[in-house]
């Protein structure tokens, strides 16, 4: 493991795309940031562009119109990167799977732009907090086999 | 040693002891804002660390960036700040040595860091990043100048103290000061009280960060910036809210004096002090729109430093 790796785990940085949620899980999302959780405290911080991301943080079904974009996002991000799947509609498309707007789940979307992408999968409806921070923990786990 | 050989040694020397520096200053910053809303917040090596991944991203530049430009800019920001350092570190440390006009040459390279985030933003091709650098441009435009308002008494008490002609070197300022500070005086607290505003809105913090608001213009001026360069970025402004502090206390405040302990000691008090008032306004306050801060600094703040200069002038 080199150095910029070990400071990749140290410090992940969370750009937030809502590709269609219903806001349950964003309102969790922000949970994380709250005197409880504090994530922080693992220097994760909520950024304001996916330029400056190292994890997106994907929450929502993927619909047609957001799916060109939820790919231009991810192309723009700097890699190495991690996506987050937040959520079930997030992890494979939820009760929505059949519906008309219906594009393809969250991960195949991105690995059809990157193959290699890092995905993690966060069930729930919404997913707790504590998932959050549970997958988190996981990405940097899987990010010190790098 | 030749005088070149004492230039390279001092710009590497303050240059990373400024760095070290303005880092952990960033973490206090961090740490401070997470206790006031009764979190934890990172440990204290975490501002390193986020340079540290930042250096071992991708650089990448949008397909409507202008690359040279795009580039340039955040090296160009962080060598001018590296130069203020050098200079303003070696006034505190050997405030005999220094060219006349160190002073003048420090202020033109602070507006640097917040030119080039001008520049990088319009070579960036993005909405967002030009929205900021217009608000950049009027921030700049209205805090410049009672900056230099506020800077221009420091220099009158200093020549009232000292008795002798105006000096535009930061080595004589600090000797005319020695004894008595020019904050010592009524023109000297509302100067440097104007000074700390200032200060503030070129570090680009609350309630002056209009130029990278995250919520409404998505880190504006460095919206498309990724990787190195976003951490050149980063280190500039690091190493500003490390320098802004330390001119305040050379111009107004007396510098450093290293004859004795309690020299120093008083040094590091001072410093902490302005750069928890940096962190306090910050936490304390909501962001401004961009009438109002033009406002604030043309209307109020622009006459408080013209006053404290008149009061200077007359000797209070």
């Amino acid at each position: 493991m080199g150095v910029t790796t070990w400071a990749l785990q140290k410090s992940l940085w969370v750009y937030h795309v809502n590709a269609g949620a219903c806001n349950n899980c964003d309102i969790e999302v922000l949970e994380l940031l709250t005197p409880r959780y504090d994530i922080e405290r693992f220097g994760m911080v909520l950024v304001g562009s996916p330029r400056h991301a190292d994890v997106l943080a994907v929450t929502g079904v993927c619909t047609r119109q957001i799916m060109p974009r939820l790919q231009e996002v991810y192309l723009q991000t700097p890699k190495p990167c991690v996506v987050m799947a937040i959520g079930s509609c997030a992890g494979g498309q939820g009760i929505f799977t059949e519906a008309y707007h219906m594009a393809t789940p969250v991960d195949e979307t991105i690995r059809a732009v990157d193959p290699n992408a890092i995905i993690m999968y966060v069930p729930g409806c919404p997913p707790k907090p504590e998932a959050m921070i549970d997958a988190a923990v996981k990405a940097i786990n899987f990010l010190k086999t790098l | 040693m030749t005088a070149l050989g004492w230039a390279i040694v001092t710009l590497v020397l303050a240059g990373s002891g400024t760095l070290v520096l303005g880092l952990t200053l960033r973490w206090v910053d961090r740490k401070v804002t997470a206790l006031v809303q009764w979190r934890v917040g990172p440990p204290w090596y975490q501002p390193f660390v986020d340079m540290l991944k930042l250096m071992g991203k991708e650089n990448l530049v949008p397909s409507t960036a202008r690359g040279t430009g795009f580039l340039i800019a955040p090296l160009v920001a962080l060598a001018s700040t590296l130069v203020v350092a050098a200079i303003l570190w070696h006034a505190c440390f050997r405030p005999q040595v220094g060219f006349v006009g160190d002073l003048i040459v420090v202020l033109y390279l602070l507006t640097m860091p917040a030119l080039m985030t001008m520049l990088g933003a319009s070579a960036s091709g993005n909405p967002h990043a030009a929205v900021g650098a217009s608000r950049e441009m009027k921030l700049l435009l209205s805090y410049e100048l009672p900056l230099l308002c506020a800077i221009l008494v420091g220099l009158a008490r200093a020549a009232s103290l000292g008795g002798a002609a105006w000096t535009f070197r930061l080595g004589d300022l600090v000797q005319a000061q020695s004894t008595w500070p020019a904050v010592a005086s009524a023109s000297g607290v509302l100067a440097l009280l104007v000074a700390i505003v200032c200060a503030q809105a070129k570090l680009g913090q609350v309630p002056f960060d209009l130029a990278e608001a995250e919520c409404e213009i998505m880190s504006g001026v460095l919206v498309e910036y990724s990787g190195p360069s976003l951490a050149m970025f980063l280190l500039a402004r690091a190493m500003l809210l490390a320098l802004m502090p330390l001119l305040m206390i050379l111009v107004f405040w007396g510098g450093l004096y290293t004859g004795a302990w309690w020299g120093i000691l008083t040094f590091a008090g001072k410093y902490l002090l302005l750069v928890a008032l940096v962190t306090l306004i910050r936490n304390t306050n909501p962001r401004l729109r961009i009438d109002q801060t033009m406002k604030l600094f043309w209307f109020v703040l622009t006459p408080a430093a013209v006053l404290a200069l008149i009061l200077a002038l007359n000797g209070h």
